[in-house]
């Protein structure tokens, strides 16, 4: 196992915690089907690897056949100086492209949330599906 | 009966680990604890930085350290030297700590000491440059380190740590001359991500910029 795939083993756990705390603390617990995630382009978390780690640490838990559902938010930083966002090359250049200011303030990309669950029916599947 | 099919979070993937982290902070200030969140790859050189701050600074601040390096027993009997309590945290797989982790640590740590006695607390994190950065402990203020041998382009290659710390030392300076690495083009590559941060060039070796990182921590002491 390299280092990047214990992190995301990691990442899930304390995902999966987070979750159950949540869970416990319904009312009504039906079984959750899907788990939509808002991931930014500018955190320590890798999507597909995310969803393996996700898969295999579910097993036999409140999660087991849930699926994660990631939607990636872009890195966009704001220049106060030349008042605009901008989009930094992750890995290669984060200062403004026009003015060359430092990235200061960050508008989107540092996001690790969960969104929403979507519960499973019994004989339906996925509760939003429409039939 | 209306059956909700949906449930809205909005919630933090890691909120359980910050719920510990902030419960952990609130100990510290209860007890008068400044805490830092040591972070850097392997081999950057917490432990020989931790070895220098205790030989100066054990003087006049109460120090403990909660090591959480894979390596642990070695580097935490080095520390023990000093005469400070060092709790060896065992972290497993794992490769950074949680807030979970360094609660036990802060247990044993009363358990044996008096914690209102103490003024600081440094968290020596697990070697590794991506994922400590997103974990919180419970610190005030993270500390990051990058050697010289590690190059120049680190900072643009894995940005969250550098962009979250609040103090960047730049270590074995001692060697720039002898690597091909310009110190400022590593300071610029920090200051891209993260305008605000404290840098201080520092070798353990020859003692150089340790007097700028004592006094800054000194002055993050409450």
């Amino acid at each position: 196992m390299t280092n990047d795939e214990m992190h995301e083993t990691d990442m899930t756990k304390a995902l999966i915690v987070t979750l159950h705390d949540w869970w416990e603390a319904q009312l009504e617990r039906p079984k959750i089907a899907k788990v939509h995630l808002i991931v930014g382009k500018f955190t320590c978390v890798e999507p597909v690897s995310l969803e393996f780690a996700f898969e295999v640490q579910t097993r036999n838990t409140f999660l087991e056949g849930a699926t994660l559902e990631i939607q990636e938010t872009p890195l966009i930083a704001f220049c106060h100086r030349c008042q605009q966002e901008y989009r930094p090359e992750i890995g290669i250049q984060y200062a403004c492209p026009d003015c060359r200011s430092p990235m200061d303030d960050i508008r989107s990309g540092r996001e690790l949330k969960i969104d929403r669950v979507e519960y499973a029916t019994e004989g339906l599947g996925i509760a939003d599906c429409r039939f | 009966m209306h059956l909700t099919h949906d449930a809205a979070l909005g919630i933090n993937l890691l909120h359980a680990n910050q719920e510990g982290a902030d419960h952990n902070r609130a100990h510290f200030d209860e007890w008068g604890i400044t805490c830092f969140n040591i972070m850097s790859s392997p081999g950057a050189g917490k432990t020989v930085l931790l070895e220098k701050t205790l030989a100066t600074l054990s003087n006049t601040l109460k120090i403990a350290v909660i090591e959480g390096d894979m390596t642990t027993e070695l580097d935490a009997d080095r520390l023990r030297q000093y005469g400070v309590p060092v709790i060896a945290i065992n972290t497993g797989r794992s490769c950074h700590l949680d807030s979970r982790m360094v609660a036990g640590g802060i247990h044993r740590l009363v358990h044996e000491y008096d914690p209102t006695q103490l003024d600081l607390v440094l968290v020596e994190n697990v070697g590794n440059l991506v994922c400590p950065a997103e974990f919180e402990v419970g610190e005030h203020a993270k500390v990051a380190l990058l050697s010289v041998t590690e190059g120049e382009d680190k900072p643009l290659k894995y940005p969250v740590m550098f962009r979250e710390a609040d103090c960047l030392l730049i270590t074995k300076i001692d060697l720039a001359p002898y690597l091909d690495v310009d110190l400022n083009r590593i300071e610029a590559n920090i200051r891209q991500i993260n305008p605000d941060v404290t840098v201080i060039q520092v070798s353990a070796k020859t003692g150089q910029g340790l007097d700028q990182w004592f006094e800054w921590v000194r002055r993050q002491c409450h």
